[in-house]
């Protein structure tokens, strides 16, 4: 008998402090199965954000460096151009990258900096208890938009992926889910070519990750899959958004 | 034959894994309260798994380690 699924050595042993059945503990596995695959585990430095994902640095069995709120791709840059032999990753959600972090995001992607961001969106803001954020959907009530987001008050979401894919520097762009075994499969499989692109050099790749939060969004975790599926896929459709090097691939 | 192992305290019975489990064999043990309080997830009939990792792959704690 062998082992078919066991818990990555990139995590460690922390228990996560997210709430139950929220998909960040997903996506962290997921990151930790491509630092094992890949075998960088010793050379990758991960850049923590601000939010739920503040204390990923108790989680990976990795060096990390916590920046300040939305900075992470500024601090990454520093990191990675200092040692451009290092791996160098950042763990983000919307609040973060989204919104205070815009401007950094979009010029790190312009500068084609050979990093890799992980960018959580669950179009909420989590650890501060579920206030509106930059991509939260049309009508969907939150703690700051109790009648639903009124995009005449507002405004309309930020979609990521489709904004970068316009910033000529941005390598690699992909939204990904982890709503059900498939998709996480599929996101795997981005996230493990965002780790290779760096390898080799091509530069700035980011995967966009639609997750979920259960707590804040008021729904069972099972529910909250599925909302996925029925509102926020069709929001935030899944896809290459961009990747330079598709072409010379073929 | 596969074997399906909870580390039973980590569990924060989410029942991701029970949506996930293809045979329907994955359930919340509503009987039983681990450390955190929680009702943690087994497997009812071990005989029916087939060892597709499903429930381990929707796992956002790394509670299943799954064996064929």
């Amino acid at each position: 008998m062998s082992v078919v699924f066991e818990k990555p050595h990139a995590l460690t042993d922390a228990v996560l402090h997210y709430c139950p059945g929220c998909t960040h503990g997903i996506i962290h596995r997921l990151v930790a199965e491509v630092i094992d695959e890949l075998g960088i585990e010793g050379d990758t430095i991960a850049v923590a954000s601000v939010g739920c994902s503040v204390m990923a640095y108790n989680y990976f069995n990795v060096d990390c460096v916590q920046a300040a709120h939305g900075r992470a791709p500024a601090v990454a840059t520093g990191v990675k151009r200092s040692d451009p032999s290092k791996i160098v990753f950042t763990y983000q959600g919307d609040g973060d990258l989204a919104a205070i972090g815009t401007a950094e995001t979009v010029h790190s992607a312009a500068r084609r900096e050979n990093i890799t961001v992980i960018f959580v969106n669950n179009a909420i803001y989590g650890m501060t208890g579920g206030q509106m954020a930059p991509t939260t959907l049309p009508g969907q009530v939150t703690q700051t938009s109790p009648y639903g987001r009124d995009v005449e008050k507002v405004g309309y979401p930020v979609k990521v992926c489709e904004l970068l894919s316009n910033v000529d520097g941005a390598a690699y762009l992909e939204r990904v889910a982890v709503n059900n075994v498939q998709n996480v499969k599929k996101a795997k499989k981005a996230i493990k070519k965002a780790f290779q692109n760096q390898i080799e050099g091509k530069g700035f790749s980011l995967v966009e990750v639609v997750s979920t939060c259960p707590t804040n969004w008021g729904m069972t975790p099972q529910k909250a899959l599925e909302w996925v599926d029925e509102k926020m896929i069709p929001y935030y459709p899944l896809g290459v958004y961009k990747d330079i090097y598709a072409e010379e691939e073929k | 034959m596969a074997k399906v192992t909870f580390e039973t305290d980590l569990c924060k019975g989410c029942g991701l894994c029970v949506g996930a489990c293809p045979k329907g064999i994955v359930k919340l043990s509503m009987d039983v309260l681990n450390a955190k309080g929680h009702h943690p997830a087994e497997v009812t009939e071990p005989e029916k798994c087939i060892g597709c990792a499903f429930c381990a792959t929707m796992c956002p704690d790394c509670v299943i380690k799954v064996e064929r």
